[in-house]
């Protein structure tokens, strides 16, 4: 853009520019840039100096104990229990959730009769208040009066558990409340994967012999699904990790901490207890988390960047 | 695969058929809640203490459930703090991401690098993770427990500067070009020429916003104590609370009354609706 070659005459009107341009630059900018830094950046470093302090919200000391709330988080059976409850409950609706979009989107696509209604009828629970519609599944639910064990009781003659107070069933019972809305916003990113796979991949695929519809998936839908797949199963995973709702409204972790989670753990640590420095200590373990998985999509995806 | 033969009804084949049956044995549960929900709602509470499995009550008990559920909780309040809510976060956000994401993909000035870096870092950052140094300074402020507590921490939307800039970055120059040999300011171009430009982005993002933040529990959970303030989410909760799970029919209203709104939404709207909130798969 500037010349060097131009008389210094012009380049200091060019500076002048410059200097013009940096000014209106930063008024636009300024505003959001400020709401960013008060808003999110300096609270995420405040977070991180609070994780190795000892503060308690309204007390009068704050103290530096470097990693004494790791230290206690190491020994915290608590701490673990939601830390491997949400690790457990990340296994389960992962896998499910990315399946079962793909399933779904793969069947809507499959033929045209009833395509606009099914899409319509799985995308609907991603738009329900997840609160209200957990207390719905509750009453489902419900060890006597739930439709899910009277079913079970008239049609099977077993008598079905607790679901939601059955630590030995409550993890899996809010995973698969989180399935249950998770499927269709994964249908539909399944679904504009699958429309952008360009159609003579098929017809060249049949030429090669692949004559029947599960060959076909297997040469051309899955391999050209593969970017999609890794972005779906890295937003579930994502999305798994913040589980918090259900818990906060069904279960409050329990019985016995075992539907308790990391957001629900730190937000029991934070804001019941107020053990602030150690909450922030959780939050820092959630933060390595949240990382770890957008590590692995940027890496992906500069791997993607240098293929093309 | 095929979609050539509109005019012919095509045979039913095992495979179809298979396929009708799956999907709609998936999309009974997908429905399950809403459907059953609804029903518990108009049933008496002796036809859901026996553990009836009748879609439609004997009884009909719906208005008396619906007018329980209204009275025992300001549910419209809770619909209403949702909008206000929600209206103000998104006025904000657009107000400071539009000439933000403008500056960084049409202006060239010293510092734009960095404040997209800031803007980079700030998308890997949720709510979450800033909550507890927030909190303390609302507490502080002595904003605990008021709408600014509810809108301020996400008056700034990263993820809308990402958006954008990224649509800005298509428009063309010479528009802009144009605009500024007429005289205009860059704040007038920014919301008179690039905005207009930027229509369908912001149309997807204001579904996003809104669905996110209508839904959003964790964070008025944590700054809101008083019932009059709650968006519908916290409401639904402070319901709960109340009814600690005796009363049914009156809750199931309930939830279907907050359900309702984003529903029908997006029953009205399902493109825009399915473009907005996939946004956020962008935003992970």
């Amino acid at each position: 853009m500037a010349d060097a070659n131009f008389a210094p005459m012009l380049a200091g009107a060019h500076r002048a520019r410059a200097f013009g341009a940096t000014l209106s630059g930063w008024g636009l900018a300024l505003p959001a840039t400020i709401l960013m830094l008060a808003m999110i950046l300096i609270p995420t470093l405040v977070a991180m100096l609070l994780a190795v302090t000892d503060y308690q919200l309204g007390a009068r000391s704050i103290q530096y104990i470097g990693l004494g709330n790791f230290a206690e988080l190491l020994n915290d059976r608590v701490f673990w229990r939601a830390f491997n409850n949400t690790l457990i409950y990340t296994l389960m609706t992962v896998p499910t959730a990315v399946l079962l979009g793909l399933g779904v989107a793969l069947l809507i696509e499959a033929d045209a009769f009833g395509r606009g209604f099914f899409r319509t009828v799985y995308f609907l629970p991603v738009t329900a208040l997840l609160v209200a519609m957990a207390t719905v599944w509750e009453f489902i639910l419900h060890s006597d009066l739930g439709l899910v064990n009277q079913l079970l009781a008239r049609v099977f003659g077993i008598s079905g558990p607790d679901w939601l107070s059955d630590p030995n069933h409550v993890l899996s019972s809010l995973a698969f409340i989180f399935v249950w809305q998770q499927t269709g916003y994964n249908m539909i990113l399944f679904l504009a994967g699958l429309k952008a796979i360009p159609s003579d991949l098929y017809s060249a695929a049949k030429v090669d012999g692949a004559d029947r519809a599960i060959d076909r998936f297997l040469m051309v839908t899955w391999p050209a699904l593969g970017p999609t797949m890794l972005f779906v199963v890295l937003i579930t995973t994502l999305y798994s990790f913040r589980v918090f709702d259900t818990v906060a409204a069904l279960t409050q972790g329990g019985p016995a901490n075992a539907s308790n989670v990391l957001l629900y753990n730190i937000y029991r640590e934070g804001f019941v207890y107020f053990r602030t420095g150690f909450a922030s200590a959780m939050t820092m373990i959630f933060l390595a988390l949240i990382l770890l998985v957008a590590l692995i999509q940027i890496h992906s995806f500069e791997r993607k960047e240098k293929r093309s | 695969m095929s979609r050539s033969t509109p005019l012919r009804p095509k045979r039913w084949t095992f495979g179809r058929i298979t396929r009708l049956l799956v999907l709609s044995a998936g999309a009974m549960i997908m429905l399950a809640p809403f459907i059953w929900g609804f029903s518990a709602s108009l049933k008496p509470p002796a036809e859901i203490w026996s553990g009836s499995i009748l879609l439609w009550p004997e009884t009909f008990y719906g208005i008396e459930n619906y007018t329980q559920a209204l009275t025992r909780a300001p549910l419209w309040l809770f619909l209403i703090n949702g909008v206000l809510v929600c209206i103000g976060i998104l006025f904000f956000q657009v107000l400071f991401a539009v000439p933000c994401a403008y500056a960084l993909s049409k202006t060239r000035f010293a510092g734009r690098t960095a404040i997209f870096a800031m803007v980079l870092i700030g998308l890997l950052i949720p709510i979450h993770v800033t909550a507890i140094p927030l909190y303390i300074a609302f507490a502080n402020l002595g904003l605990l427990n008021t709408y600014t507590a509810l809108i301020a921490p996400f008056a700034i939307s990263v993820f809308g500067i990402f958006l954008f800039r990224q649509f800005f970055a298509a428009i063309p120059d010479e528009l802009i070009a144009a605009a500024r040999v007429d005289g205009f300011s860059e704040w007038t171009i920014v919301w008179r020429v690039v905005l207009p430009a930027a229509w369908p982005a912001v149309t997807a993002f204001a579904i996003f916003s809104v669905t996110s933040h209508w839904n959003d529990l964790f964070w008025p959970f944590i700054v809101i104590q008083s019932t009059e303030l709650a968006p519908p989410p916290l409401g639904v909760l402070y319901f709960r609370r109340d009814e600690s799970g005796v009363d049914f029919g009156p809750m199931m209203a309930a939830t279907m009354i907050v359900t309702a709104p984003l529903v029908v939404a997006f029953l009205l709207a399902q493109r825009r609706f399915i473009d907005g909130i996939t946004l956020s798969g962008l935003k992970g």
